[in-house]
């Protein structure tokens, strides 16, 4: 008997150790070397599925209730009734559970703020007693709530108390938080340097009334006092990458009025081209505007307006970039210039715009009239848009709304749509009838002129055919 | 080193001194006033009269001490509210004696002391909440610059043999706190907080005072029996701090099924003897307290009828089932409360089926029958009821619901850890008491909603005010039909609840309530005695599940 149990535990080892051979170490590997799995620990009652962590006390809950409660009561705009609960939610503040606590301040902040500012029988004293307390609530929050006390004071008008409260987060010390707060500090004092150059802003304003030749010299001292001030701390926060428009204006402003110019010029470059600093558009609007001050030659400002266009292809400036291009001697300047009142033209805010429309008739008609080269110019910008543009721009509705509303720019409108979709498309044919009940002059030119180039529409498209046949 | 002469000088550094024993008195407190001038430090002196700690200054004092003041708060509370004052001088005070007989902290030969005490740490780990386990503890250590000292506390964790009883002394203001929090001999029982209640319950148990579990545990919710920082009864001289907390702050209410469940942990713990018999005459005994709750849920008298059929045929009314006698344990652990809810909801399901179809039916039939005769006695009409009620319980419960947000859970004399946290703490407490003067000035009409007198009935529909709103007196015809000289009811069907109870020791529970499972009707049926008893509804349905499977044993069995 035992010899057969033997024969058979050793068959089966045989057996293994055959498949090991055939399977290589994998197996090997298997057996031995790899420790035996840990299961880890069910819960006690097995149907319950635990949810992690530990369950919220009873008054963790309460809490919850009590926020939802101000919420609702937020929403509701029922003021008194969120100040009802906030007493209660107050107690946040002194949770027990650390996570919690440290997370209450800027709850409290944020909720207790909305309510004074909209409850009827709040007043500035009251918002300020508690913002004073809730800053020294968590060290963390104290200059965020200043900052944030401080935008409260200044939309209540009071700069002087606004200016008071960023001078003493100005001198907040607290020990090794401090350098973990810099970059608050930098806004703190950026903020301060914006009241400096209002300050500034004012004391040039009264200059100018003054007479009194000493008392201007003394006003003058103050402001450039101001200046200094305001030039220190703006001078700082621009060198963290950042958005920093208001900041930048002024200082801008600034330096321009002590006429440092070359000061502006780094200052502005830097801000548009540095590529540490998220991409503004804004940057290189100031840039351009400054070139243009200062009577910059046209190629360094269409440079700064090419970045504008890749950035933000419907602003407002690219009118004056299409007319700069216009301008340009060279071909490809003109050729761009089409291109940047077509894409603008593709921006729903242009739609209505006249001005636009007629710069785009122009220069259609500039390409038409000389000779027909650069037709396939037009055709190449209208191959992108011929899908969509008849119902975004020359809908029979459409054509109906302008001539109401503005007949000048349907008659601009009805032109290009004319040269572009031909003679017989609804916005030409509607705005012409109207033209020729009305019987205005300028009209039967255009039919003319669009008669007469809606063979080349018909050419055009040929071209159009044979580019796509290449 | 303590003077008897009362003779004070004045130090140069603006100090207390004996004159007599030239002993300079360090303990002064800081009086913080915001109305007059901020932190202007009035001295005071206090004497303990027993020997001072060199640390905080305060009594040497015991944990159990704490509990007993507790206690004794609690039973005054109750007496306040009509309990006989037996219940206080005599059966609470000597279930207290054997507790602490029995946990050998007093009344014995060899009290524990602290190193015995000690002697058990970490040889066992069980997963009972009050025990602290190293996760309990990482909860302190946090890295908010205001509170490291909260961190330091963590080291009670890993403390040794040789150390224990000066860190305990560090850290806690009682005597054994620290030691007392530790895990202790197999088959121990610590108090805590919610086994003040159960206690407290035992004691009103054995004097068979009409009040039940649900009623003590709400009269603690709003706030009649001290609970919620009771422990500003202390004497003065009983500082609070360090581990004390974890055993003394109470952050959440105390739960039904946990209080109920202690307290036969307690009567076994302390070998007590057979409770006295709960008879039909008792308040406790189903039968009677069917009849409260049936006029609190504005249900017709003539119910009552039913449910005694009902533990009658169960066999829930007997005196044996009913008496908690800590010897026999096989005995269900009854929940008298919970029972009487459970017992009308299943006569509501043996009369109305309460299957969103049959009670409508009924109730649409009744209606157009009292419609026409208005001068006889009215028919129960379901939906009417429905109607009534659920108005008044979404009033009710949204009331509740709004109380329990406002409820205030600090006390003015705020706890902390160590004495190097105490200035935070204390200057944290006042700016919430500063804001919530503020915010309180703004709330208006400061609702302060004087406390409600203590009733053992919270919804009350009163005979007088009848609008057609009182259903006391409503008869029950129209479901019942008379067969063999007794009356039975017409509707012939009944759906059970479930048709297995699971294992307890496995699921913890006999149910599983899943709300959506079960017809509006039964669910707001349910609702309702939760709302009336505060206990979840899933406990009420576990009841209802039990009585239900008693009821048909016999047809069950024969599947």
């Amino acid at each position: 008997m035992d010899s057969f149990v033997e024969q058979l535990t050793r068959g089966a080892q045989e057996e293994f150790t055959e498949e090991s051979a055939w399977d290589g170490s994998a197996v090997r590997i298997e057996s031995s070397s790899l420790p035996a799995i840990h299961l880890p620990v069910l819960p006690r009652y097995l149907q319950h599925t635990t949810t992690g962590g530990r369950k919220a006390t009873g008054f963790q809950e309460t809490k919850t209730a009590c926020f939802n409660y101000i919420h609702e009561a937020l929403l509701e705009n029922q003021w008194q009734r969120a100040a009802e609960f906030m007493t209660a939610y107050l107690e946040t503040l002194e949770s027990t559970s650390a996570e919690h606590r440290m997370a209450a301040p800027e709850v409290v902040w944020r909720i207790g703020a909305e309510i004074l500012c909209h409850h009827s029988k709040s007043s500035i004293e009251e918002f300020n007693y508690f913002a004073e307390r809730i800053k020294n609530v968590g060290v963390k929050n104290y200059l965020k709530v200043c900052l944030e006390h401080v935008f409260h004071l200044l939309c209540n008008g009071l700069i002087d108390d606004a200016y008071r409260n960023l001078s003493l987060a100005e001198g907040w010390r607290y020990g090794e938080q401090t350098a973990a707060h810099d970059k608050e500090m930098k806004l703190i004092q950026a903020y301060k340097g914006l009241l400096d150059y209002y300050n500034w802003s004012e004391k040039r304003k009264a200059m100018l009334e003054l007479d009194d030749d000493d008392l201007a010299q003394f006003v003058e001292q103050e402001m450039h006092s101001f200046f200094r001030q305001a030039a220190v701390n703006f001078k700082e926060i621009i060198k963290i990458p950042g958005v920093w428009d208001p900041f930048v204006k002024c200082y801008v402003e600034l330096l321009e009025f002590y006429e440092d110019y070359d000061e502006v010029r780094q200052v502005l470059s830097e801000y548009a081209y540095n590529s540490k600093f998220p991409s503004n558009p804004n940057a290189h609007v100031y840039l351009y505007q400054f070139l243009k001050r200062q009577g910059e030659s046209k190629k360094t400002r269409i440079a700064v307006l090419k970045i504008l266009h890749e950035l933000v292809p419907s602003h407002e400036l690219m009118l004056e970039y299409n007319a700069m291009l216009q301008k340009s001697k060279k071909r490809k300047k003109h050729r761009l210039g089409l291109q940047v009142i077509f894409t603008v033209l593709d921006f729903a805010g242009w739609k209505e715009h006249v001005k636009a429309w007629s710069c785009l008739a122009k220069q259609i008609k500039q390409i038409l009239e000389n000779s027909s080269k650069h037709l396939y110019w037009i055709m190449e910008e209208w191959n992108s848009r011929k899908d969509w543009w008849p119902a975004f721009h020359f809908s029979h509705h459409l054509a109906k709304i302008n001539w109401q509303e503005n007949e000048s720019l349907a008659c601009e409108k009805a032109f290009v749509a004319g040269i572009l979709l031909g003679k017989d498309c609804k916005y030409f044919r509607y705005v012409s009838h109207q033209g020729h009940k009305a019987k205005k002059g300028r009209f039967q030119t255009m039919k003319k002129f669009v008669k007469k180039h809606s063979s080349s529409h018909l050419r055009a498209s040929g071209v159009l055919d044979s580019c796509i046949h290449l | 080193m303590q003077c008897c002469i009362i003779n004070w000088g004045l130090t140069d550094e603006g100090k207390f001194y004996c004159k007599s024993c030239h002993n300079v008195i360090e303990r002064t407190t800081e009086v913080l006033t915001s109305d007059v001038v901020p932190n202007t430090k009035i001295q005071s002196i206090s004497k303990g009269l027993r020997k001072r700690k060199k640390i905080d200054k305060g009594w040497e004092w015991y944990v159990c001490e704490g509990f007993q003041c507790i206690l004794k708060k609690q039973a005054e509370a109750l007496q306040a509210l009509g309990v006989s004052p037996q219940m206080k001088d005599e059966i609470l005070c000597n279930f207290w004696r054997c507790y602490l007989q029995k946990s050998k902290q007093a009344y014995c030969s060899m009290p524990v002391t602290d190193n015995a005490l000690i002697s058990d740490i970490g040889t066992d780990v069980d997963s009972e909440p009050e025990r602290i386990s190293l996760h309990g503890f990482s909860s302190f250590s946090e890295s908010d610059g205001d509170l490291q000292t909260e961190s330091s506390f963590g080291r009670v964790s890993s403390i040794g043999k040789a150390s224990a009883t000066e860190t305990t002394s560090v850290c806690s203001g009682s005597v054994d706190g620290g030691s007392y929090l530790l895990k202790r001999k197999k088959g121990d029982l610590k108090m805590s907080m919610p086994m003040t209640l159960s206690l407290c319950y035992l004691a009103l148990l054995w004097l068979r005072e009409p009040v039940t579990l649900s009623d003590l545990l709400r009269f603690v919710l709003d706030g009649h029996i001290p609970y919620l920082n009771a422990f500003q009864c202390f004497p003065e001289e009983m500082k609070l701090y360090g581990v004390d907390l974890k055993i003394f702050r109470v952050e959440s209410w105390p739960v039904y099924e946990d209080v109920h469940k202690k307290m036969y942990e307690l009567a076994a713990f302390l070998d007590l003897p057979c409770f006295p018999a709960i008879t039909n005459s008792c308040f406790l005994h189903p039968n009677i307290l069917c009849i409260k709750y049936l006029m609190e849920a504005n249900l017709p008298d003539e119910l009552h009828n039913w449910t005694c059929r009902v533990v009658k045929k169960i066999n829930v009314g007997e005196t044996d089932f009913l008496t908690l006698d800590p010897v026999n344990k096989s005995t269900r652990k009854v929940k008298y409360d919970v029972l009487a809810a459970a017992l009308i909801i299943v006569v509501l399901k043996l009369l109305f089926l309460l299957d969103d179809q049959y009670e409508w039916l009924h109730a649409s039939f009744a209606r157009k029958r009292n419609q026409k005769n208005k001068e006889e006695c009215p028919w129960f009409d379901f939906k009417k009821w429905y109607t009534i009620i659920k108005k008044s319980l979404d009033v009710e419960q949204k009331k509740l619901d709004e109380e329990r947000a406002r409820c205030l859970w600090k006390c003015e004399k705020p706890l902390f850890y160590s004495a190097k946290e105490k200035y935070i703490v204390l200057k944290r407490r006042q700016t919430v008491v500063n804001l919530q003067r503020q915010f309180g000035s703004l709330s208006g009409s400061m609702q302060v909603s004087e406390k409600q007198k203590p009733s053992s009935f919270q919804l009350n529909w009163a005979e007088e005010n009848t609008d057609g709103i009182c259903f006391h007196g409503h008869i029950l015809e129209g479901i019942l039909q008379e067969k063999d000289n007794s009356l039975t009811t017409t509707n012939t069907k009944y759906w059970l609840c479930t048709v297995k109870l699971c294992n307890e020791k496995i699921c913890g529970h006999l149910t599983h309530y899943k709300e959506s499972d079960f017809p509006q009707s039964y669910q707001f049926v349910l609702n309702l005695f939760s709302f009336l008893l505060r206990v979840p509804a899933s406990l009420i349905h576990e009841e209802v599940c039990l009585i239900e499977h008693k009821l048909f044993k016999t047809k069950l069995r024969r599947r």
